[in-house]
């Protein structure tokens, strides 16, 4: 018997396709997410809206708050570490709960150097604005990415900006002739071996979900429609109105994503959604997307 | 022959995928209409919850149950073989199930994702020699009526894979596997 073999790391991403990963930040809420059908939840102290708005260096949740919501459901649960912090991880790691991710929002503990996610048992997620980035972290031993979007904005533009980016350069690779794949490689400042198996299948090798940003039913199966396997929201549920109506209606609309009559019928008297923010207001040091390389 | 994935959410690509790969048409089912056209069904792997939620939204629950009860072959993996069983234990008390294969379902048997393994497993008259059973965040099946044949265990004798008539579970997932025998198997129920 093997345990946390790579087929079972990524195995795990697998099973959470076609869903929604909720954060919340207390037991009640990780509740009314499984309740409404997510397939996962993210246990923070912050929703990244919050981080956003009182600034601060963001860090890994309290242990006891992340041990309280892994209790509370019977759905995997995820915690956010820094970039970089590999105690954190080992933190994590060490309180039994299902997968990592090493967050942009959190504020980094290291710029140069990414956790040696290989080194653990338990598998991460990692975010990426393109292929070349996906493919860095991977080699690293993410078995799971995401996009990093603009988390805490209610403003999907920089998710759809990053996952057009990825397929899009996938697309790319698959139109290349062999011999040009080894400069593709020097050009994404990805390892030859998973561009090539790229430009070969079509895919990545793991799962890839859409982040940052999404805050309506038509958001999510926006990102669908694009080519996500499925999609994390952050701030967009709990900073609504109706959290747990609009957490069951993202879940429907991500599941019925090429259904418009559906994603209509879910969206009608949702309450007020989280304000969001346009982007280029946003003072450039304070963009999460640039952390991380 | 037509093959239906219920693609509400989960690792649905992986079925169609191998289906695909030993010959067979498939169709994704997300609705109760999208039945008719299938003569087989697969629940996949994905989150019991999750799935069970959206069986109920979507008024699929007693249109699947008909469909076997007139003879559909159903297969469940993982999560599916939860929402295949009579009885899900530690799971919600709401949980919904299709309630079709006189089994308990015990959800996240072996403990968190870490406890996640793969282990050479012998499936009785389904695959000769063993398979490379992949265990996700598993349930065991508990408590087999007599009409259910157990056809897998873990060393430790725990019920992995176990089959009613037309009505298959397995705990595991072929289907991220590159061995196509359990589909080719269930081709023939």
């Amino acid at each position: 018997m093997d345990k946390s073999t790579w087929t079972t790391k990524v195995g795990l991403a697998q099973m959470l396709k076609g869903g929604v990963i909720m954060d919340v930040v207390t037991p009640e809420q990780a509740r009314i997410a499984e309740e409404a059908g997510a397939v996962a939840v993210m246990a923070l102290e912050r929703v990244p809206a919050d981080i956003r708005a009182q600034g601060g260096v963001a860090r890994m949740s309290d242990p006891e708050l992340i041990a309280r919501i892994k209790e509370s459901v019977t759905i995997p649960v995820m915690a956010k570490a820094r970039i970089g912090h590999f105690v954190e991880a080992q933190v994590i790691e060490s309180l039994g709960i299902d997968y990592i991710d090493e967050s942009e929002v959190l504020t980094p503990a290291d710029e140069e150097f990414h956790i040696n996610k290989h080194a653990f048992r338990i598998p991460f997620v990692c975010g990426c604005r393109n292929l070349g980035e996906a493919l860095r972290r991977m080699a690293e031993g993410a078995a799971m990415v995401r996009t990093k979007g603009e988390a805490g904005t209610g403003n999907v533009v920089e998710a759809v900006r990053h996952a057009r980016a990825v397929l899009g350069e996938i697309r790319r690779l698959q139109a290349m002739d062999p011999n040009e794949l080894f400069n593709a490689a020097k050009v994404l400042q990805a390892p030859y071996e998973l561009v090539r198996h790229v430009a070969e299948t079509g895919r990545l090798p793991v799962v890839n979900f859409a982040a940052g940003g999404i805050a309506t039913p038509a958001d999510a199966a926006l990102m669908m429609q694009i080519g996500v396997d499925g999609v994390f929201v952050g701030s967009g549920i709990f900073k609504s109105g109706d959290p747990a109506r609009r957490a069951r209606a993202i879940v429907e609309a991500t599941t019925h994503y090429n259904d418009p009559y559906i994603i209509a019928e879910v969206s009608k008297g949702l309450g007020e959604a989280m304000v969001g923010i346009n982007i280029d207001t946003i003072p450039a040091g304070q963009l999460m997307a640039g952390r991380g390389w | 022959m037509t093959v239906g994935v219920l693609a509400l959410q989960g690792d649905v690509r992986e079925h169609l995928v191998m289906l695909r790969g030993v010959g067979v048409a498939v169709r994704e089912v997300r609705l109760p209409r999208h039945l008719d056209d299938v003569d087989r069904l697969i629940i996949p792997g994905g989150e019991s919850t999750t799935i069970g939620k959206l069986l109920g939204i979507y008024h699929l629950i007693e249109p699947i149950r008909q469909r076997v009860a007139a003879g559909m072959p159903i297969w469940g993996t993982c999560a599916g073989a939860i929402l295949l069983a009579k009885t899900i234990a530690d799971g919600r008390s709401d949980q919904p199930t299709l309630g079709l294969m006189d089994v308990t379902a015990r959800r996240n048997a072996f403990g968190s994702q870490l406890e996640s393994f793969e282990v050479d497993l012998a499936i009785d008259g389904i695959v000769a020699g063993t398979h490379r059973a992949v265990f996700i965040r598993a349930p065991l099946l508990e408590q087999p009526g007599a009409d259910v044949a157990v056809r897998a265990r873990l060393a430790d004798g725990a019920i992995v894979a176990a089959q009613q008539g037309h009505i298959l579970a397995t705990c595991f997932h072929p289907e991220l596997t590159d061995d196509d025998r359990v589909h080719r198997y269930f081709l023939t129920l």
